[in-house]
Formats: C-alpha cells, sequence, structure tokens
C-alpha cells in the first residue's frame, strides 16, 4: 500500500474527494448550460454566513451552511422565476447580501479564526470522520437526485418550454436543481473552500463541453477530468505540502487548458452536412 | 407506423369532439389588448395555416392552445377538457421557432433530443425503455434523419435541426402538431422538403396541423384552412376564400403579393 493510504486522513480526504469529485461537476453541466454559473458561487457566499453563525453559536457549521445555502437557493429561484429582477441581478443581491452577514457575524465573533479559514480555503486533509459521513449522506442524496430525474433535467436544461408543453412539471425541477446546486456547495466548499468552489463545479464542466460528442458523454467527462483534478491535487498535497484546494483549481484549470487546445481540432461550429 | 397508444385512443375518441376549441379567447399585456374575442375550432385532419402582422398575437394564441399562457376570457378547450384540467399534454406537439430554442453550442446527439419529446408521457423519475428508443427511431425515420442520430445537435444545418426538432414532438405520436414560424432560417430547397412532410403527415398519418407563418404565399398553398389573426379573428375559411374576400390583402396591404398565387 502506498504510504499515502496509510493514514486514515488521507483515506477521509481522497473518500471525500471521489464523491465531492463526481456530484460538482454532474451539477456543473447542467448550470453552466442553463447559464446560472454564478448561482454557485453565490451560494458558497450565502453558505459562509452559515457557517459564521454556526461559529459564533458554537454548533456544527457545516449545518448551518447548509441552511443557509438552500434558503438561499429558494430565494434566488422565487426572485429568478418572478421576473421582476434585471437578469441576474438576484444573483448579485444574495452575493453581496451573504457576504455582509457573514462579515457581521465574524465581527460579533471577534474576527477571524483557524475554523474559519478552513472553510474560506478548504481543508480536505482535515476531513473528520463526522465530516465523512455528512459528505458521504448529501452526496448520495444529489447523486440519487440526478440519476431519477436525469431525463426531465435533460429535458427542461435543452428546451425548458418544449419540456412545459409535454406536462414536466418545470418549476418544481428547477426548484429541485436550484437546491441540489446548494447542497453540492457547502459540501464541495470542504474540500476547495468557499472561494473556490464554484471553480470545482463549472470548471471540468465547460472542459467536457470543448469535447462531448453527447450529453450523457459530457456528463462523463466532466466527472473523469474532476475526479483526475481532485486526486491529483490532494496527492500534491500530501507530497509536497501545498495546498489542497488551490492545487485541485490548478489542475482542474490545466485540463481545461489542454482541452481547449485538443477541441479546436474539431471545430464545434455548425457545419451544414447535406 | 403508429403502432403505440396514441393514435387508437384518439380514433376511439368521439370524432365531433374539436381538438383544440378556443371560446371567447382574449389576452391583455398590461394595458396593451393582444387577443380579443378569438373564435377557432382545429378539428382532427385540419391543416390550419394563422397568418397576421408582426404583433397580431399569433404567438399568444399558439401559447394559449399549449397552456402556456391563459386566456383572460372565454373558454379554452383541449380534446374536449378544460385545460386547467387538461392532462393528456403528450397529444399536442411543438415545434418552436429554431432561434429561441436552443443554443447550437448545447452538447445533445440527435438521438438525445428526439427521445427527451418523450419525457412528460414516461413519468416522472422512470427512465426510457426500448419502447421510447424505438418510437424516437421511427420518428427520425419519418422525417429522414435517422442517420444522423449520433450527431451533435449543433453540427446540422438549420433545416435538419428543424427536422430533428419535428421528430422529437412526432416521437409522442401527437394526434395535433403547433409549428411556430418553423422555417424562418431555413434555405428554400430545405423547405421544399419540409412541407412535402407536412404534407405526409397530415394526409397520410392524419395528424393535424397547426402553421404559424408570416409567408402567406406558402400558406395559402399549402393549407387546408387558414385564420387571419390581427388581436381578433379577421377571417377563417379557405385559402381560396381568404385571399377572395379580399381579408388577406386587407391584413397586408400587400395586393400584389397575392395576386401572383391566386391562380
Amino acid at each position: 500500500m502506498p504510504e499515502i493510504l496509510s493514514y486514515g486522513f488521507m483515506q477521509r480526504a481522497l473518500l471525500a474527494g471521489v464523491m465531492i469529485g463526481t456530484i460538482a461537476p454532474l451539477i456543473g453541466v447542467f448550470i453552466v448550460l442553463r447559464r446560472l454559473s454564478l448561482i454557485a458561487d453565490t451560494l458558497a457566499h450565502v453558505a459562509l454566513a452559515g457557517i459564521a453563525a454556526g461559529l459564533l453559536l458554537k454548533t456544527y457549521p457545516v449545518a448551518g451552511a447548509l441552511a443557509a445555502a438552500v434558503v438561499g437557493a429558494v430565494g434566488i429561484e422565487r426572485l429568478r422565476v418572478s421576473g421582476r429582477l434585471f437578469g441576474e441581478a438576484a444573483l448579485a443581491i444574495f452575493l453581496s447580501g451573504g457576504l455582509a452577514v457573514a462579515v457581521v457575524l465574524i465581527s460579533l465573533a471577534r474576527g477571524f479564526n483557524v475554523d474559519l479559514f478552513a472553510y474560506l480555503f478548504g481543508a480536505i486533509t482535515v476531513v473528520q470522520p463526522r465530516d465523512l459521513w455528512v459528505i458521504l449522506g448529501l452526496g448520495l442524496v444529489v447523486l440519487a437526485h440526478v440519476v431519477v430525474f436525469y431525463k426531465e433535467l435533460f429535458a427542461i436544461t435543452f428546451d425548458e418550454e418544449g419540456a412545459r408543453v409535454q406536462g414536466v412539471p418545470v418549476d418544481a425541477l428547477n426548484l429541485l436543481l436550484t437546491t441540489l446546486v446548494a447542497v453540492t456547495v457547502v459540501v464541495t466548499m470542504r474540500i476547495v473552500g468557499i472561494l473556490l468552489t464554484s471553480a470545482l463545479i463549472v470548471i471540468p464542466a465547460i472542459t467536457a463541453l470543448r469535447l462531448a460528442r453527447s450529453f450523457r458523454s459530457t456528463l462523463v467527462i466532466a466527472v473523469a477530468c474532476s475526479l483526475a483534478a481532485v486526486v491529483a491535487g490532494t496527492v500534491a498535497a500530501f507530497y509536497l505540502d501545498l495546498a489542497a484546494g488551490g492545487t485541485i483549481v490548478l489542475t482542474a484549470l490545466a485540463l481545461f487548458g489542454i482541452a481547449s487546445v485538443a477541441g479546436g481540432r474539431w471545430p464545434r461550429r455548425a457545419r451544414p452536412t447535406s | 407506423m403508429r403502432i403505440f397508444g396514441a393514435s387508437q385512443k384518439a380514433s376511439t375518441a368521439a370524432d365531433g369532439v374539436p381538438l383544440v376549441d378556443l371560446e371567447h379567447v382574449c389576452f391583455r399585456y398590461g394595458n396593451e389588448e393582444v387577443l380579443h374575442g378569438v373564435h377557432l375550432q382545429i378539428r382532427r385532419g385540419d391543416f390550419l395555416g394563422i397568418i397576421g402582422p408582426n404583433g397580431a398575437g399569433k404567438t399568444t394564441l399558439v401559447r394559449i392552445m399549449l397552456g402556456l399562457a391563459r386566456s383572460q376570457c372565454g373558454h379554452v378547450r383541449l380534446f374536449g377538457s378544460d385545460v386547467r384540467d387538461f392532462r393528456d399534454w403528450q397529444r399536442i406537439g411543438y415545434v418552436p421557432q429554431k432561434a429561441v430554442a436552443f443554443d447550437a453550442r448545447f452538447p445533445a446527439s440527435v438521438s438525445e433530443v428526439v427521445i427527451s419529446g418523450r419525457a412528460g408521457r414516461v413519468g416522472l423519475g422512470r427512465r426510457f425503455t426500448a419502447a421510447d428508443q424505438k418510437a424516437s427511431l421511427e420518428a427520425l425515420e419519418t422525417v429522414g434523419m435517422a442517420e444522423f442520430r449520433d450527431r451533435l445537435i449543433g453540427r446540422l444545418s438549420t433545416g435538419q435541426q428543424q427536422r430533428v426538432f419535428i421528430a422529437r414532438a412526432l416521437a409522442n405520436h401527437p394526434d395535433l402538431l403547433v409549428l411556430d414560424e418553423p422555417t424562418v432560417g431555413v434555405d428554400l430547397e430545405a423547405q421544399e422538403q419540409f412541407y412535402g412532410l407536412l404534407r405526409r403527415l397530415n394526409r397520410d398519418m392524419g395528424t393535424a396541423l397547426v402553421l404559424v407563418s408570416h409567408d402567406v404565399a406558402v400558406i395559402a398553398k399549402e393549407v387546408t384552412q387558414i385564420a387571419c389573426l390581427n388581436r381578433t379573428l379577421a377571417f377563417h375559411g379557405t385559402p381560396h376564400e381568404a385571399i377572395a374576400s379580399g381579408a388577406v390583402a386587407r391584413m397586408y396591404r400587400a395586393d400584389s403579393l397575392i395576386v401572383t398565387h391566386t391562380h
């Protein structure tokens, strides 16, 4: 057994990383294609307010993050559907609002501490057994929903109106998808940190878009890129003593660069064939 | 061709019941009256063309038929039931304007797009079965696109994409197919093919068609019924009557365009 696997904390880190590396890009493909890439970043900032509240109240911060992110997700979806705000203004409101609440709560708690830094920048190597169970449990919930509602999620992502005409419950599915983004953000921030969460959700998805030949292959390629980045980043963190979160995202970006060059050889422009 | 339930169900339904029955339909958007007192029936086997100038309410009327917008007065009945109670949405196929329907970079293969047309029929959380695959392939064969089934939808020409969208609607074996400006951006040769396909669907398969278009010449040549819409229904009858009555000319104030197609 390689040295890296002989430590309990690295076993937990890799297990958590594999679960997160699977669900983050799955959700990412849907939100990128729905032009909601910024929603992950927004919900991460809202989750930060929940973490700050959790640290202040000395409860489990992940529970606070989950509650805040889900409430934020429902609020964003409501505002978006109401159509009263222009474009992505709903996201801007929640992003700055979440950050403002977090900053106020942190000042009440008399400033930053080590725990807060772990949530901001990620700390995959300090995943506690309780964290691991939470990550695996929430991850399975997200995965199960994507599998069960795959055909509906495809239909509303490809053509929302066309899905509505067929009687697909579009509004409920939109709410479901936004809630799944919230859960994914909370799970993902554990390893790459709040500030880089949306990177792990979005970058593997756009990498896959460069190479894919079908929707299913987009999902497979996105998960493969993400898992490669997570494992490479975690291993690098162990042997080279680098920050795992940053290394994971840089690896994901490198894969995106490679895919962009390789994908360029098969132009994706519409090419009439007859 | 039509092996599955929909067509049988349709033929057992009372033939006298209109597929779409609009009675005194109206729609206001803020202070602007978009539709006013529209009466319209679509029956089995009809091929109805809806024409009218920009802003005449054509798209709103289509959205009301599809349950995407609610008429603010009167009654909307689909296959005999009130639109609010109607659940049989797979009996109505919809082919949107290509331009608004999707992004050409969307990573979906042709077969994924077509089978997604059956998502509503299969039911929430259930997987597609071999029957769904078969119906999708048959729909692709009907529109002559089966050999392209593994291509990315964005790699096809506009005309081919439009046929894929029709296949997506046909995968449900709908009794009524609603097409909103389907030939915008489609070259002439592909349009010719496209109208040939519509004729076959209407005559050979008995699918009722509603075609919204600004192209009066084409409409007059292809359809069996014509509705001239300008907030209210200015005329409803055969294309020949529509032109003879001058309704089309009044609507467009472009007599020269019409004269060339009256004989």
